[in-house]
């Protein structure tokens, strides 16, 4: 077992883990953080994309003792005051969800992006998207919502 | 109407708790005391199980119980039904090998579940499984339906000669050859229908609990169709009556079809829940899921179509052989016959139709429904053969269509095999969706493309399927094993808010928002007055779920049955507390108003009254809260044409999709943002087969696209943005005259992608290409040509 | 996965000093290979030592004629960098095309090249630009370092620190992916220097290989037209799900005639 501290959506965490402990399950398991989601083991669908130290990263492909120290943010921290982030607006808006199983992922892979694009074409949210997978929506409503939330941010 | 009623694009209602991450799918489900599953499966295609030595892996830390086929059987929990009977064409029913949860003593494919490990926790479930010693001995195994039916092939099933399950027919064998005879032309291909894995992107999971002190059992399962579930899992396997057994389905992560069926997981939890005397829970892994959820499509077939001298289709001629996978799953046989055959009219007037289909065992997992389930593979052929026609006969091929329609004023329309169209409008739908793709304009992009280096091609597809099913007396008389109405509860609350009970199951649709839509249009009540629970059999009376494009045709169908029942009982109270007659009472905009007069009664009036009865008429019963049992009349047959343009790189083969425009007539249209997404999500999965995903197999029965490293699901960067237009013709049997959009998009688009794929490569003189079109193939073919 | 002892050491010193005290200890840095063969129990390490963070792995810097990419750079990191944009330019978009960003907002130039996965991307870099792979202890040539799949001359205790690049007069890389997996099936890196043109192969073979016909060509003529006409053997190239070693043979021309044109 290893100590692990880390602060998950402004709170602070302090526990004990396996080595073995991804992410992911720490997020699910042991916090009750289900809004991350797991939907292969090969690393590709990013259902459980999450941001450590402001970037995104795949939880499941990390283990929790590597985010040590780390801020992490989850799908449930990205609202603030009880108003939607502006990607997650911007997701129901343009109907950028179906089931809604890959989109924790893919709200945080775009917020992602955004931040550093501030306003990405088309062919760069699709490229950006790579690794999220999605079965219901075509990910037609999904860069389109992608792109509108950009604007919303200022892009 | 209401500003939230039929018509509105309303936002969803469910988006709130997925977009925050408070969404509840089955894996988020926890219960006190819980176990966790870990299924051991086979890593044999086929093979005897000598024995099973348990020892070692019961000994490991955590593990409660490791149980086995045989356990299973002790306790006589049964086999999995079918639940579908065809009949074959010499009279016979098929034959039904046993589909045992757990085997006993033989596994038939890669993943077959031969033992449960229940552990404290995950990780020690699977680490346990991994030490249970299962003494295979390998038999030699048969993964295609051609090489199933060769003389001396591995036999699935001893009582399968041939491996053969049934071997079905529809049409006019005589009136079909005559045709034949009689043509003036006759063009024939050979396809494949490639095996597709559905892929939900969450994986299946299950909790099984069992209350001893009210001998009565739970299972939390994805699945589409929880009462179906509760049927068959109570009445044919474990022998539970339905008032001891609850079954949820919570929040669902997709489905497409694979979410329909009864599996073993949802046995072994259940049965083992009470067996250890605590809850269990399973969750697949995505490999797990590869090798255990029900495959679709793979068909192998030859098809012929016989024209006459002016390129009319005087006849249309099948022989398929489905591969049905080692076990016949819930509705494996009714997906390659009655799903398949009785769609081969298409849209057009072919007055002689045959098909014949064989249904085959092999060593690979069950097929059956995924997103379209048998009408993607008539719709498939049926184009393709119409395609290859056009460029023999020298024709446009959009003419050829025009020239085969069934026309508007010739509904009802009884095809050849035995379905009856009850309405449509073919050529105005092609119309719009050449309109939206600029077909016109094809030539001089064609040209452009050249001066590129690239090939552009142009392909269109038009396609009536069968949604809605089905008309309980027509299922039945095909060999339905059950009833395909559904179950409608209207529940007016004293202060007029509403809630829907559905038997329908949301996962991904929308229903919360469309139904509630319904209903506000209906009662006038706005929509965030109304709640749409589903998904539990305890809430819910019954049902018969989600697939088949059935949601809103049959379930919204019912449910404004039961709405009818609750403004003609509200009649009633409005004319008491009006004084009038319940005749003169009409019902608008959500208020009782006295014909004629200015006299009104609000809803919520009227329910305060029904829950208040003070003033009340004699003899009525208390309450607004109706329920209705909707069977459909018919069918509904939504239709649609697919433009799809292409432009391949002749140095790789890499097809690229530059346009897709599609216009359908999905009948009336209540919300038309989720009907877009509908669309959208269908082509992404139809283009997905056309041109990406395919399940491969080796010789000896190994999975070879076993995970996401090689199963190509079609990303963000591999489609373009959709044009998605209507042209609507309303559906005139049922109540609200939607006819069902799930499944055109999965129907319509495949064969459009390879015609546009193939009039591309025309200048090589390619007539066909089998999906997926990937670039190798694509660029075999041109190697082909060129050499 | 099996469990495993982790340690997060301070600096190289103490992460080589763990990894020996280990049985079968693996160095991690970003994880996004290591971790998907750990869960599949391809990898059973019992002690994995973190080197994710060390500052001694870190920093990008122009020196003389070659461009030094410390090995805990990320791939996001290379990608974005002014540096490697300013004397390499091609590598960082080759960078920024590796997996997907979540994959390059973790995975490391050291960690992919440590792997040395015959269908990864860096690799086809180290051997069309003659790098060089430092470690704590020597400096091995890309030539020498790529010795088979999966297979490098690096000691159980030996780290990888940075990876020296000879900057070329022009490069490009151009990649044909699996659609699946987005592995290379085909990678081709070509670097021009004063003294020839460099052309190295990913994905195609079981191991990075140079395309020597292909340079030679190149060399004589620096277009994408010397290239017509060429072919390259078949013989020892991959035929898997993904591509027969047919269709790769003709993709590594393709890709060579794309990344001689895309050649800044």
């Amino acid at each position: 077992m290893a100590s692990v501290s880390m602060t998950v959506n402004g709170r602070s965490f302090h526990g004990e883990v396996e080595g073995r402990t991804l992410l992911v399950e720490f997020l699910r398991e042991t916090l009750g953080l289900t809004g991350t989601h797991v939907g292969c083991d090969t690393s590709q669908c990013g259902a459980c994309v999450v941001h450590v130290g402001g970037r995104s990263v795949k939880s499941c492909t990390m283990l929790a003792v590597e985010a040590d120290g780390a801020e992490v943010t989850t799908i449930e921290g990205v609202a603030s005051g009880g108003s939607l982030h502006p990607m997650q607006a911007a997701f129901k808006e343009h109907h950028g969800l179906q089931c809604g199983f890959c989109t924790p992922g893919m709200v945080m892979s775009g917020i992602d992006l955004v931040a550093r694009k501030p306003s990405p074409s088309e062919s760069e949210v699709r490229h950006w998207l790579e690794g999220n997978l999605c079965r219901c929506t075509g990910y037609h409503n999904i860069v389109k919502a992608v792109q509108a939330a950009a604007r919303e941010m200022g892009g | 109407m209401s500003d939230t009623g039929i018509g509105a694009a309303l936002r969803r209602k469910e988006d709130a708790r997925f977009l925050t991450g408070k969404g509840r799918y089955t894996d988020d489900i926890n219960r006190p005391g819980q176990l966790f599953a870990y299924i051991v499966r086979s890593p044999e295609a086929h093979a005897r199980i000598r024995g099973i030595d348990a020892t070692e892996a019961s000994g490991a830390p955590g593990v409660v119980a490791v149980l086995t086929g045989k356990d299973l059987a002790e306790d006589g929990i049964g086999g999995l039904p079918c639940g579908w009977q065809i009949h074959s064409k010499d009279g016979s029913p098929m034959i039904e090998p046993p589909h045992p949860p757990l085997v006993v003593d033989r596994v038939r494919h890669v993943g077959d579940q031969v033992a449960v490990v229940l552990a404290e926790s995950r990780s020690q479930a699977k680490a346990a499984a991994a030490l249970v010693d299962v003494d295979y001995e390998p038999l030699p195994a048969v993964v295609s339906p051609a090489d199933a039916t060769a003389d001396g092939a591995p036999q699935v099933w001893d009582e399968v000669p041939g491996n053969v399950c049934f071997d079905w027919e529809i049409g006019d064998e005589a009136a079909t050859s005559a045709a034949f005879e009689a043509a003036a032309h006759v063009v024939s291909l050979d396809i494949v229908n490639n095996r597709l894995i559905p892929n939900a992107i969450e994986p299946r999971a299950a909790i099984g609990e069992y209350d001893a002190n009210a001998d009565s059992y739970t299972l939390y399962t994805s699945s589409q169709n929880p009462h179906v579930i509760r049927l068959l899992m109570g009445a044919f396997v474990m022998g539970i009556p339905e008032h001891k057994l609850r079954v949820v389905s919570p929040d669902v992560g997709g489905g497409f079809g694979s979410k329909i069926f009864h599996y073993a997981e949802e046995v072994i939890v259940t049965w083992a829940a009470k067996r250890v005397g605590r809850p269990v829970k399973w969750t697949a892994e995505r490999s797990e899921s590869f090798m255990s959820d029900a495959h679709g499509r793979d068909h192998v077939t030859h098809a012929e179509l016989a024209l006459d001298a002016d390129g009319r289709f005087t006849g249309l001629r099948v022989h398929t052989k489905a591969n049905l996978g080692a076990y016949l799953s819930t509705f494996g046989s009714a997906v390659p016959t009655y799903l398949y055959a009785t769609l081969f009219a298409g849209c057009y007037t072919t007055p002689a139709i045959y098909a014949n289909v064989q249904a085959i065992f092999t060593n690979t997992v069950a097929v059956d429904a995924y997103r379209g389930a048998g009408r993607p593979e008539a719709a498939f052929l049926i184009e393709r053969l119409v395609d290859t026609a056009a460029r023999r006969l020298g024709m446009d091929p959009v003419e050829l269509r025009r020239r085969n329609f069934i026309q508007p004023d010739q509904f009802p329309y009884q095809t050849p095999v035995a379905l009856e169209y009850d309405v449509g409008d073919y050529p105005a739908t092609l119309d719009a969706a050449l309109e939206l793709a600029d077909y016109e304009g094809f030539a001089a992009r064609r040209e452009e493309a050249r001066a590129r280096g690239k090939l552009r091609g142009i392909g269109v597809s038009t396609f009536v399927e069968a949604c809605g099913i089905a008309p309980s007396a027509v299922a039945g008389a095909l060999g339905a094993r059950a009833g395909l109405f559904e179950v409608g509860h209207v529940r007016v609350h004293p202060t007029g808010s509403v809630t829907v009970f559905t038997g329908a199951h949301s996962h991904g649709q929308g229903h919360e928002t469309t139904f509630a839509q319904l209903v506000s249009d209906r009662l006038g009540v706005p929509a965030d007055q109304v709640e749409v629970v589903h998904g539990d059999t305890a809430q819910v009376a019954f049902g018969m779920g989600t697939y088949g494009s059935r949601s809103l045709a049959v379930g919204g169908s019912a449910i404004y049955m039961a709405t009818e029942k609750i403004i003609e009982k509200g009649k009633k109270i409005a004319a008491h507390l009006m004084e009038a007659s319940p005749e003169d009472v009409v019902f608008e905009d959500g208020s009782f108003t006295v014909a004629g007069t200015d006299k009104s009664k609000a809803l919520a009036e009227v329910s305060l009254a029904a829950y208040v009865p003070h003033n009340y008429p004699e003899g009525l019963e208390p309450g607004l809260d109706e329920t209705a049992f909707y069977d459909p009349k018919n069918f509904t047959f939504p239709a649609g044409a697919h433009v799809v343009e292409v432009e391949i790189d002749p140095d790789t083969g890499v097809v690229k999709l530059v346009g897709v425009a599609c216009a359908d007539d999905v009948g009336r249209v209540i919300n038309p943002m989720i009907v877009d997404g509908q669309m959208h999500g269908g082509l992404a999965q139809g283009i997905g087969q056309a041109l990406l995903e395919s399940c491969e197999y080796d010789a000896s029965g190994q999975l070879i696209t076993g995970s996401y490293m090689n199963y190509t699901m079609p990303r963000a960067a591999d489609l373009p943005f959709f044009k998605t237009g209507r042209h609507i013709t309303n559906c005139t049997h049922n109540p609200l005259g939607v006819k069902g959009v799930g499944e055109v998009g999965s129907i319509g688009v495949p064969p459009a992608v390879i015609n546009a794929v193939v009039d591309a490569l025309s200048e090589y003189g390619i007539e066909h290409l089998d999906m997926p079109a990937t670039p190798e193939r694509v660029w075999r073919a041109i190697q082909t040509a060129r050499a | 996965m099996h469990d495993f002892a982790f340690h997060r050491p301070d600096d190289l010193a103490e992460a080589r000093k763990a990894i020996r005290r280990a049985e079968d200890g693996k160095f991690m840095a970003g994880g996004q290979s290591l971790i998907p063969l750990m869960k599949l129990e391809m990898a059973t390490p019992d002690a994995v030592v973190s080197l994710a963070g060390l500052e001694e792995l870190k920093g990008i810097e122009r020196d003389g004629d070659a461009l030094v990419v410390g090995a805990g750079c990320t791939h996001a990191e290379v990608a974005a960098s002014p540096e490697v944009a300013a004397a390499i330019p091609a590598l960082a978009r080759l960078a920024g095309r590796i997996g997907d960003p979540q994959v390059r907002n973790r995975g490391t130039l050291g960690g992919s090249v440590a792997h040395a996965d015959p269908a990864a991307d860096y690799p086809a870099a180290l051997l069309a630009l003659g790098a060089t792979v430092v470690t704590h202890r020597r400096e091995i040539a890309a030539e020498d370092f790529f010795e088979g799949m999966f297979q490098t001359p690096l000691e159980d205790d030996e780290i990888i620190t940075a990876v020296r690049f000879p900057v070329p007069d022009a490069a490009a890389y151009a990649k044909f992916p699996n659609p699946a997996s987005q592995y290379a099936i085909v990678g081709v890196m070509v670097a021009r220097f004063g003294d020839g043109v460099r052309v190295a192969v990913s994905g195609a073979g079981g191991n990075v290989f140079r395309a020597s016909e292909l340079e030679a060509a190149l060399s004589a003529d620096f277009s994408a037209s010397a290239l017509d006409g060429m072919s390259v053997s078949r013989d020892g190239l991959l035929s898997d799900s993904g591509a027969s070693a047919e269709y790769r043979a003709h993709l590594v021309v393709v890709m060579a005639r794309r990344a001689v044109e895309a050649c800044d």
